[in-house]
């Protein structure tokens, strides 16, 4: 069976606590994980500062071309993985087999990692907001005129990952580009893609010290989070509602991603269900810019009737189907308890499961050992009704019909809202909303992300704070 | 060996015999155990034989020992004896409590003869960084340090006050609080240059060594225990802590005592293995969905603990913890347990290891 070692600032170490994950469809064993001890980590935390030290002798040119050749071995690359080697066929069927994504979604999300490093500049810019990045390598500088010095503020950005989509690894890629040792918890079934990134980063160049994964428990994750002056965690509620008070912490909690329909487009609605219906379902529904509520002000049940018949086509498939659209749950304890939950929630007067009407079938398919959630509609009578406003590990969406005015303060947090309206009054209302993360303006994917563009925080931000700076030894622009 | 198990096995059941005729004859057993007695319906002194006969008390529930009266645990054989009340870690509430006389004594009397001299010199001091308050460890260890010719310094430690922080949320604050307990005992360590052996937990001890090295302060054995402890914080320990320190891990809680490690080998794979101090407490390893029943060696069942002492009768109670069923070995032909670890089946949230 493969291991995976803990690396402790790039070194490989094998653990005598080890974890097992399992492939999804046989349940047998597929990879053994070592496990940190809550001690090694603070051990190894105390050499932290002098990695820190050594990624700020790199310009910043130097880490965004390492990026860029990284991209290159993590899209194609065989890798060192524990002992042995991975192939990058090898690792798409690796992650398939402990998360359950069909092949064709690991892809997707291998490819868009892929494209963050290779456009690492680009990334930054958004980031930065067009800053010289030479300016942190000198510490200040001049920009747009003025005179401007900026800090890191922490020695290393600590990432409590999770497992439901390798997509996410994108975000903490461009800590690496901002001179910032990376210290990450891999989700427990998916501890490939943060290996892989990292042996790509080894090959093209970058310091092994840099990086630091520990494949630990809950006491772990607390502990890198305490310890970093920095850190992401992602999560469910119950999981992140701790850190969220913390500004040392940037939480990744549900989306609860949106699609709104306003007055002046409702009645053309049939235009945009292929955007709707892919910003729930694609990538299985399994991101935070999925979006799991469609809110408009009049045809909600004509809307819910259409997305339900478009999205029952999608159906269990083989994982290395290139059609395959939906992935089984890992867990299927947790596919069942999920079901039972919405069948809760159903139960209420006032909402009505229009896939179940539309031809899917029943929403729990267990097929050759696996348990899917198949693409769910709801049709909510009132945004009242517990099962509008929800968000499931799989293409759930509850469609609401609701006033104008009403919105945007109705919608509640939002991480991705897709507005198709041209009504300018409307437009300025979501724009100075303070609970939408991501605006799109028209028929825009909720899921299509551009990179250069962060939302749910700003990682640049996170890292760096500007500092007042005058000096009489030479002019600044020099 | 089969002789060697098989001759104790003849002393524990002859053991048994003398215990549960203390416990359960009017003149010196304790209130408890004669009432339980006179209501059964059967007398055990006339129908426990043997160790397997015990069974017919069946499972002792430690809710008994929470709240009083006290009393009722004190034998009439030993009431003119100045008493101890115990309570249990670092739980909140009313705590569970054991009464005791010598016992604490003798069960570290005992497991001092299993530790090394050159690793705890007789006549050297010791530092005791553990919890304190109304816990048995806080007075056992200083006994230890006594029998063994030294002085026990000691800090305060309340795992209470740990436990509530940690279910607050108020995590910086209990770090803080471990970094009290730590500098108090780094500034003892460091005033102190015959302390060369110490009790503390596993948590403290990784503490301590992110600070400093305990062997160049002078530090030759550390007696670690408390709570729980896995393989990989044992190899841990020995290589990359304590830097050639003698490390002595122990299983124990105020119900048993202390279960003192078998010396590790290569194929232990860095396993911690304890033996109970038996015959004045036994520990099996039983099938968690029938805990009558012993699981095989090398299996992982739950933790049943049964006490024979003359201050304390404890038989069957199942533990918190769950491991490995481990064979009697050269020092101990008894059985004993592997990985000791909190015991998964039970679901419950339990704030373990907090100190």
């Amino acid at each position: 069976m493969r291991h995976l070692p803990v690396l402790r600032q790039g070194r490989p170490y094998y653990s005598v606590d080890r974890a097992r994950a399992v492939h999804h469809r046989t349940k047998e064993p597929f990879v053994e994980i070592s496990q940190a001890n809550v001690g090694l980590i603070r051990r190894d935390f105390l050499q932290l500062e002098d990695v820190a030290g050594m990624m700020a002798g790199f310009t910043s040119e130097e880490l965004v071309k390492l990026c860029a050749k990284a991209a290159e071995h993590f899209a194609g690359d065989t890798l060192p993985l524990g002992e042995g080697t991975q192939s990058a066929d090898e690792y798409v069927e690796a992650t398939s087999a402990t998360t359950g994504l069909p092949h064709n979604m690991v892809r997707r999300n291998q490819a868009k990692i892929q494209g963050v490093l290779a456009n690492m500049a680009g990334v930054l810019r958004g980031l930065t907001r067009n800053l010289d990045l030479a300016i942190l390598d000198r510490g200040y500088g001049e920009a747009a005129g003025a005179v401007v010095s900026y800090f890191r503020r922490t020695d290393s950005l600590g990432v409590v990952l999770p497992s439901n989509s390798p997509g996410v690894h994108s975000l903490w890629a461009p800590a690496f580009a901002l001179k910032t040792p990376l210290v990450l918890k891999p989700g427990g079934q998916e501890p490939w893609t943060p290996y892989r990134m990292i042996q790509a980063f080894i090959k093209a160049g970058a310091p092994p010290e840099a990086f630091s994964y520990y494949p630990t428990d809950h006491a772990g994750a607390g502990e890198i989070l305490r310890r970093c002056g920095r850190g992401m965690v992602f999560g469910d509620v119950s999981t992140t509602k701790v850190w969220a008070r913390d500004p040392r912490v940037e939480v990744h909690g549900p989306g609860w991603s949106k699609v709104v329909i306003g007055e002046d487009m409702i009645d053309r609605w049939p235009e945009f269900i292929d955007v709707i219906a892919a910003s729930i379902a694609e990538n299985s529904g399994r991101s935070c810019v999925n979006a799991s509520g469609v809110w408009v002000p009049r045809h909600g049940r004509a809307i819910a009737q259409a997305l339900a018949e478009k999205l029952a086509k999608i159906q269990p498939r083989a994982a290395d189907d290139p059609e395959a659209a939906i992935a089984p749950f890992a867990d299927a304890n947790v596919a069942r308890r999920m079901n039972q939950m919405i069948d809760g929630l159903l139960s209420e007067q006032g909402a009505t499961d229009v896939s179940a009407e539309a031809g899917r079938g029943e929403r729990l398919a267990e097929r050759e050992g696996c348990a899917y959630l198949l693409p769910t509609i709801v049709w909510c009578e009132s945004p009242a009704h517990p099962a509008a406003n929800k968000e499931f590990l799989f293409p759930y969406a509850s469609v609401v019909e609701t006033p104008i005015p009403t919105m945007p303060e109705i919608l509640g947090p939002t991480l991705v809202l897709t507005a198709i309206t041209e009504d300018k009054k409307f437009q300025q209302r979501l724009l100075a909303a303070q609970h939408i993360g991501r605006l799109n303006f028209g028929p825009i994917k909720t899921i299509q992300i551009v990179w250069d563009q962060p939302h749910e925080g700003n990682l640049f931000d996170h890292l760096y704070a500007r500092r007042a700076f005058q000096s009489a030894l030479e002019p600044v622009g020099a | 060996m089969q002789e060697r198990v098989t001759a104790h096995k003849s002393a524990l059941d002859a053991h048994v015999r003398e215990i549960v005729e203390w416990h359960f004859n009017p003149e010196t057993g304790c209130p408890f155990w004669l009432d339980f007695a006179a209501k059964a319906g059967w007398d055990p002194r006339k129908e426990i034989h043997c160790y397997e006969d015990l069974d017919k008390f069946g499972f002792f529930e430690d809710e008994k020992l929470r709240g009083g009266p006290v009393r009722q645990w004190v034998p009439k054989g030993l009431a003119h004896l100045p008493t101890y009340i115990f309570e249990t870690g670092g739980s909140t509430g009313v705590p569970k409590s054991r009464v005791q006389m010598n016992d604490f004594r003798t069960d570290y009397e005992m497991f001092s003869h299993t530790l090394p001299d050159e690793a705890f010199p007789k006549g050297a001091d010791w530092l005791m960084v553990g919890p304190s308050g109304p816990r048995r460890l806080r007075l056992a260890v200083e006994h230890l340090a006594q029998y063994r010719g030294g002085i026990c310094f000691m800090i305060d430690l309340d795992p209470r006050w740990v436990v509530k922080l940690l279910k607050w949320g108020e995590f910086d604050m209990a770090e803080r609080y471990k970094q009290h307990v730590v500098d108090q005992a780094l500034t003892l360590l460091k005033a102190h240059d015959n302390i060369q052996c110490m009790f503390t937990t596993p948590k403290l001890l990784e503490a301590m060594c992110e600070k400093v090295n305990l062997r160049k302060l002078g530090i030759k054995g550390i007696f670690c225990g408390g709570t729980e402890m896995t393989p990989q914080f044992h190899r841990f320990a020995v290589e990359e802590m304590l830097d050639g320190i003698y490390f002595a891990p122990t299983y124990g809680n105020t119900l048993m005592g202390l279960a003192t490690h078998k010396a590790p080998t290569k194929e232990d794979n860095w396993a911690i293995i304890y033996y109970p101090p038996t015959p004045r407490a036994v520990l099996e390893v039983v099938e968690p969905d029938n805990p009558t029943k012993v699981v095989p060696y090398g299996a992982t069942g739950r933790v049943r603990l049964t006490t024979l002492t003359k201050e304390t009768f404890v038989p069957r109670f199942l533990e918190r913890d769950e491991c490995e069923r481990e064979a009697p070995c050269d020092q101990y032909p008894w059985d004993g347990v592997r990985n000791v670890r909190p015991f998964q089946k039970l679901g419950t949230n339990v704030v373990v290891g907090v100190y």
